[in-house]
Parts: C-alpha cells; sequence; structure tokens
C-alpha cells in the first residue's frame, strides 16, 4: 500500500454502553487496520478517551478520521501523528528466569528504565514504560531469555500544552 | 404533556407533569415531529405500544403492513415524499430481523426513518428468551444511531433525538429498541428544549473562502458540468440549481437519485448519467474541465472508472457530509454545507458566461446518440413504451416509484420528470422488493398525487403480500407490472458477460391480474399494445388501487450500458 504508515488517533467519546463497539464496527466494516485501541476515563465524567494507533495511507487515515467523526456518540478526533505530543506504552513482560540470570535480566530492565515487579522462583515480571519503539527494542535485546507472557496496553497519547489543541473536527 | 398538544412542554418546572407510558411518550415525539402515519405490524413485545397506538388512533394512522420488510419501505416512501420523518415498527426478533434491509437501504440512500421495535423485558435480555435477538447489535453499522432504552426517563430525551438526527444533516435512519417494560413504565420526564449532542453538529453554510474559491474556478471552466445528487433534494435545493445553471449556461447531468431535481426538459438538462446513463451525460463527462457535484457522493454506478471520470478536470464538491468529500474523486474545491444555503453564498459570485461552443458540443452529442429512442417493435410491446404511455396519459406529473433493475431503468430514463420527489428508487443498496410497499408511503405521503408503482415481475413478488395492505387499506396506488417472465437485469448481464448461459433467470410467474383479483384489487393483464395504453388510461382515471400485468418482451435489454469496471468509452448502445 501506498505510504502506510503507522497513525496516532485520539477521540473523546460518550461514555455510553456499546461505543466501543460503534468504533470496533466502523473500523472492520471500512476496512480500517487497528494495530492497537486503548480507552479509558477522560479528564471529563461521562467522556472517554479512546487512542487509536491505525495503519494506513494519509488518505485512508483521514478518511477514517471523518468516519469516525460521523459517529454520535465521537465528540472529537485529533490526528496527532507527526504533531507535538508524548506518547507511551505500558508493556508487562513475564520472563523464564533461573535465580542465576535474575543479575543480568535486571541489569538490562535497568537500563531500559525498566521495572522488576515481581520475582517467583522461576520468574521475573518487568514492567517497561515507553514510546512503543522502546518496549520493542527492549524484546529485542532479551531474546535470550524464554518470555513466558506478554502484555501489552496499546499506545495511548496526549498532545504536548505549548501547541495548544489542534481543531479536532474532520474536514474535508 | 407533550409539545404536540399544544402545551408548554418541556423543562417547565411550575407546571405538574402527567405521567405518561413509554408508548405515549413514542406517540408524542411522532405527533411532534408532525408524523401522523406509521407503518408496522404487532407482535408480543411491542403489545404495550399498540396500546398506546390504539388511543392515538384520532391523531396517528397505523397502517398493518404484512411483512416488516414493508413497514421499512412504506416509511422510506413517505419519508422522501414529505421531506418529513417516516417511522416504522416492529416486534422485537423477527419482526426486527425483517426490517434490517430496511435500514440498510436508508443509510445507502439518506433517508430519515425512525425504526420503534419491541424488545424482551428488562430481565429477560440475554436470556436467550422467546423472540429475542441482539437487534441493536445487528442494526449499528446500518444506521446512523441507535438506542436500547433501558430506562423510560431517557424515553422522552431519546425520542426527540431520535427524529432530530434522522432528519437533519445527512437524513438516516435511527433505530430505537424499547423493552417491553420500558413501554409500560411511566415517567414524568419530557424532552428537553434542544437537542443537544456534543458529538453532532452538522454543518450549515459552507466556508466563505472555499465558497469564492469555487466561483473562481466555475468562473474560469470553459466546459463546466453540474452533477446533481440527492443532496438537492433533500436541502431544497431545486430553486438554487435552476438559478445556478442558467446563470452561468451550465449543463446538469444527474444521478438517479438526482433525477426530477433539475427540470428534465430545461435545454441545459442532459439527463442522468452511469452505467445505464444517457451515452451524450457520459460522454460530456469525459470532456468536462469542471465537476460541480452538488449533493452526491460519487457514487460507483455514476462514475464507472474513475481514470475516465473528467480527466483534468477541476472538481467542486459540496455535500454535508464531510466524510464523502474526496472519497471517490480528488478534490480541488472541498466544501461541507447545506447546499441550499451554500449554493445560495455561491450564486452572486457566478458569472454569466456564453457557453455555447460547449453546449454546442453537447446537443452534438445529444443529437447523434438518441439514447431515448424507442425502436419498431412489431410483435411485442417494449417496457418503455410502457413507462413512456404512463408518462403521456398521466401528463407527466405522476409520481413515479420503481423497483430495481431493468424497470427501474427504464422508469428513470423514458419519463421526464419536472420537479424533485416525483421519482423514486432504492438506488444504494438496491433491494428488489421496494416499489411496491414504497408507492404506499408516498400514497399516504400526500393522497391527491397519483403514484405509480413501476416493478419487475421479480420484484413485484418479493412483497406481493402488500397487495393486501392496498386492498384493506384502499390505498390508490397504480401498479404496472413491467413483466418480462425473467430477472431481466440478470438475464441481461447472463447474454452479455456469461455467453447466454442463463441461470436462475427465468421466472415461472402466477397470473398477476388474477392475483390481484384475489387480494381483491382491480386486475388487469394483457400483451397488446392498445390493450396497454387503454389500461393505462382506466387505471389513470380508476378511483382505488389496479393492477396491471402487462406481458412486455421478454428480452429487451437496457440502453446505454458502460461494461462494469470500464469506462465511458466502452459504452455499448442500442444496436437497433
Amino acid at each position: 500500500m501506498n505510504g502506510t504508515e503507522t497513525h496516532t488517533l485520539v477521540a473523546t467519546v460518550a461514555d455510553h454502553p456499546g461505543v466501543l463497539t460503534r468504533v470496533a464496527s466502523l473500523f472492520r466494516r471500512r476496512g480500517f487496520n487497528i494495530a492497537s485501541l486503548a480507552v479509558g476515563h477522560s479528564e471529563e465524567p461521562g467522556y472517554s478517551r479512546m487512542t487509536i494507533a491505525v495503519e494506513g495511507s494519509a488518505e485512508e487515515v483521514k478518511q477514517c478520521e471523518k468516519q469516525l467523526y460521523k459517529l454520535v456518540e465521537v465528540v472529537s478526533v485529533r490526528n496527532l501523528t507527526g504533531a507535538p505530543a508524548v506518547s507511551r506504552e505500558l508493556a508487562m513482560i513475564k520472563v523464564r528466569v533461573r535465580a542465576t540470570e535474575r543479575p543480568g535480566l535486571a541489569e538490562i530492565t535497568d537500563i531500559f528504565r525498566g521495572e522488576i515487579v515481581d520475582v517467583s522462583k522461576t520468574s521475573m515480571i518487568v514492567q517497561m514504560t515507553g514510546a512503543q519503539s522502546k518496549i520493542d527494542r527492549f524484546l529485542d535485546v532479551i531474546t535470550e531469555y524464554p518470555i513466558e507472557e506478554i502484555s501489552r496496553t496499546g499506545v495511548i497519547a496526549i498532545a504536548r500544552d505549548d501547541v495548544g489543541p489542534r481543531n479536532g473536527r474532520a474536514r474535508g | 404533556m407533550s409539545a404536540t398538544n399544544g402545551q408548554s412542554t418541556n423543562g417547565s418546572t411550575a407546571a405538574p407533569k402527567t405521567p405518561r407510558t413509554g408508548g405515549e411518550v413514542v406517540c408524542d415525539a411522532m405527533l411532534a415531529a408532525g408524523v401522523d402515519v406509521i407503518f408496522g405490524m404487532p407482535g408480543g413485545a411491542s403489545l404495550p405500544f399498540y396500546d398506546s397506538l390504539y388511543h392515538y388512533q384520532d391523531r396517528i394512522r397505523h397502517v398493518l403492513i404484512r411483512h416488516e420488510q414493508a413497514a421499512g419501505f412504506a416509511a422510506n416512501g413517505y419519508a422522501r415524499a414529505t421531506g418529513k420523518v417516516g417511522v416504522a415498527t416492529s416486534t422485537s426478533g423477527p419482526g426486527a430481523t425483517n426490517m434490517v434491509t430496511c435500514m440498510a437501504n436508508d443509510i445507502m440512500d439518506s433517508v430519515g426513518v425512525v425504526y420503534i421495535t419491541g424488545q424482551v423485558a428488562r430481565p429477560a435480555i440475554g436470556s436467550d428468551a422467546f423472540q429475542e435477538a441482539d437487534v441493536t447489535g445487528i442494526s449499528i453499522p446500518i444506521t446512523k444511531h441507535s438506542y436500547l432504552v433501558m430506562d423510560v426517563d431517557d424515553l422522552p430525551r431519546v425520542m426527540s433525538e431520535a427524529f432530530h438526527l434522522a432528519s437533519t444533516g445527512r437524513p438516516g435512519p435511527v433505530h430505537v429498541d424499547i423493552p417491553k417494560d420500558v413501554f409500560l413504565e411511566t415517567t414524568t420526564e419530557t424532552a428537553p428544549d434542544q437537542v443537544n449532542l456534543r458529538g453532532y453538529r452538522p454543518s450549515k453554510v459552507g466556508n466563505a473562502r472555499m465558497v469564492r474559491k469555487a466561483a473562481e474556478v466555475i468562473n474560469a471552466s470553459e466546459r463546466p458540468i453540474i452533477m446533481a445528487g440527492h443532496g438537492i433534494d433533500i436541502s431544497g435545493a431545486a430553486e438554487e440549481l435552476l438559478q445556478l445553471a442558467t446563470r452561468g449556461s451550465i449543463p446538469v447531468v444527474s444521478t438517479l437519485h438526482g433525477v426530477g431535481t433539475f427540470p428534465e426538459t430545461h435545454p441545459l438538462s442532459f439527463g442522468m448519467l452511469g452505467m445505464h446513463g444517457l451515452a451524450y451525460a457520459n460522454f460530456s463527462m469525459r470532456q468536462t474541465d469542471c465537476i460541480i457535484g452538488l449533493g452526491t457522493r460519487f457514487d460507483d454506478r455514476a462514475v464507472g472508472k474513475e481514470d475516465e471520470f473528467g480527466p483534468g478536470a477541476k472538481v467542486v464538491h459540496i455535500d454535508i457530509d464531510p466524510a464523502e468529500i474526496g472519497k471517490v474523486l480528488e478534490t480541488d474545491v472541498p466544501i461541507v454545507g447545506d447546499l441550499k444555503l451554500t449554493l445560495q453564498k455561491l450564486l452572486p459570485l457566478i458569472e454569466s458566461r456564453d457557453r455555447t461552443p460547449w453546449l454546442d458540443q453537447m446537443n452534438g452529442w445529444r443529437r447523434d446518440h438518441p439514447s431515448l429512442k424507442i425502436p419498431d417493435s412489431p410483435d411485442s410491446v417494449l417496457p418503455q413504451e410502457v413507462v413512456r404511455a404512463i408518462y403521456d396519459i398521466s401528463g407527466g406529473e405522476a409520481r413515479v416509484i420503481a423497483d430495481v433493475g431493468q424497470n427501474q431503468m427504464w422508469a428513470s430514463q423514458h419519463f421526464w420528470y419536472e420537479r424533485p420527489r416525483m421519482f423514486f428508487s432504492a438506488g444504494g443498496l438496491g433491494p428488489m422488493g421496494y416499489a411496491l410497499p414504497a408507492a404506499m408511503g408516498v400514497k399516504l405521503a400526500d393522497e391527491s398525487q397519483d403514484v405509480w408503482c413501476v416493478t419487475g415481475d421479480g420484484g413485484l413478488l418479493i412483497n406481493i403480500q402488500e397487495f393486501n395492505t392496498l386492498a384493506a387499506e384502499g390505498i390508490n396506488v397504480k401498479v404496472a407490472v413491467l413483466n418480462n417472465a425473467h430477472l431481466g437485469m440478470i438475464r441481461q448481464w447472463q447474454e452479455f458477460f456469461y455467453e447466454g448461459r442463463y441461470m436462475g433467470a427465468f421466472l415461472d410467474n402466477p397470473d398477476f391480474a388474477k392475483v390481484a383479483q384475489a387480494f381483491g384489487l382491480h386486475g388487469v393483464g394483457t400483451s397488446s399494445r392498445d390493450e396497454m395504453k387503454d389500461a393505462i388510461a382506466m387505471a389513470h382515471e380508476y378511483d382505488g388501487p389496479v393492477v396491471l400485468d402487462l406481458h412486455v418482451d421478454r428480452v429487451e435489454n437496457v440502453y446505454p450500458m458502460i461494461v462494469p469496471g470500464t469506462g465511458v468509452n466502452s459504452v455499448i448502445e442500442d444496436p437497433r
């Protein structure tokens, strides 16, 4: 596909039952690819914030924004791709490690500024926060350890304040 | 009490509020929206609503259809003919799933219909109860919005939102699913004075800078063409369209739903474009240097192959739905706004220009490619002749509702529609069986209008049970069956593209005149030309519904035809 890249859309949506179904249904029926979707409360009671990582060309993602905006429960949509924004993901990684291997993994975790949040006789759980690329890189580095389980939140993003909010309305 | 009774309604804390049942809230909301007809069939979960309708009989006419699909299509016809919202109702489960096709049809054709479906009582939801189906789950992708109302106190607000959403912006279907016990409970809540939906703010006037740019592009163009779509009708912008065309000497072609938004006998009218559009309408799209798309979504049946559609032409696109702009064609001047309001801003900026060379060229194509010439047919009546006879006998004043397929194309081609809301068909989804129930809705929208349902034999059979509704309700619709004993468009495609391997194309039909008579309707069948014209004249005069089973040529094709996936260069014209 032409110029396919991952775009980060941030949508404010009414916190109604079924709103996630509407968004998911829209992506499925229009053939947009979701790389990740994270949803949680926003600063305003009754409204949630969704961060959706979408794969596609600039035109496809523009169309995706417009279609999202057509949902009655979607209040605003902003495309933060290329805009001044902070985006983070949280990952938890359970790694199978013998006692002798613990210091090695702890050292790498430390370099990546992750945290060991749980230790058992046979495994450790690493918590890693940061840009998606950092987590990917960490996973690349620890390939020598058998990974038992990975759970990632998907990216969440927020625009930097010094430029102010962009007009999120989808416009032709 | 509700707004409908003329009393102060909403938010007033002084007057004591009378409790209303959920069913009454729905009835009041209909009346507040100016809708006095509801099409539907009752069932267990909607019985409490029918008990409310019983008490509103003097204000709301309930039309009992014989299949819920007919309710949705009739409401669609009513909505399109009135410009108001149509209302259809069914019970839960199977009643609601029978209306799914109607919702999909409304969303494709931008028609505002509110669907009231019964749902099993709240405690039973999710338990696989009798006649339970997750219909709001089903309707999400095919509605503009939907509600499952779990608290009767929400219902007044939901109903006013539903009518607002269905009728404003780009209209569309809104589904309200109401559990049986919510219909029965009472509330003292009333609808808010104004609908307030933060996520829904349809545009009004288009951006002023873009409107100026549109005028510059149009004024500079030598060979502009207006492509008039359904939005002209929805926005009530036919007068503005006429002014735009005449002021700039700009020719007009229309989409299927744009038929009639510009008077078709006007010298600047070049008919419908697209797969079965007129050859000269399509030729002009090849040569134009400026496409002015008004309230159209540049549907694939209208556009064909995109790179042969106005190659190199500037595109000015005005539509109320931002998602339609740039979806199909790269757009030079995108304008999001209501067409009427936006054209009113654009009109004073349009220069009066002489475009004689362009119009001469287009009229040359019109002369050399007379797509509407009906060939001689000594041995059989051609279906085109039937449409032409209805045009002649009604003086062009009939409202025509076409079904889907060959009949739809002939009905659009061989009748000259002078005003919006004269021609109705299901263009986007293309559900056969649309015409008969939709014609009932169109007739009940304004009984002073002559209403002709032009259908094929295949489409008629899909909702033929509605003969019963015509008879029982005395709905004065004239039905002309273009009976070619085939699924005609299927037969045509199999002839053109499958080397005549006909599979599933032949129809072994009943005698439709006798079927009509059995339903208590006036039914006439004929295969003769003279009798056909006499029958149409009789039906025109007859005070009541009539069914004409007109046996036409069995293998007549629709021309011109642009082969799917190709452009106007490979148009197939009538070889005769």
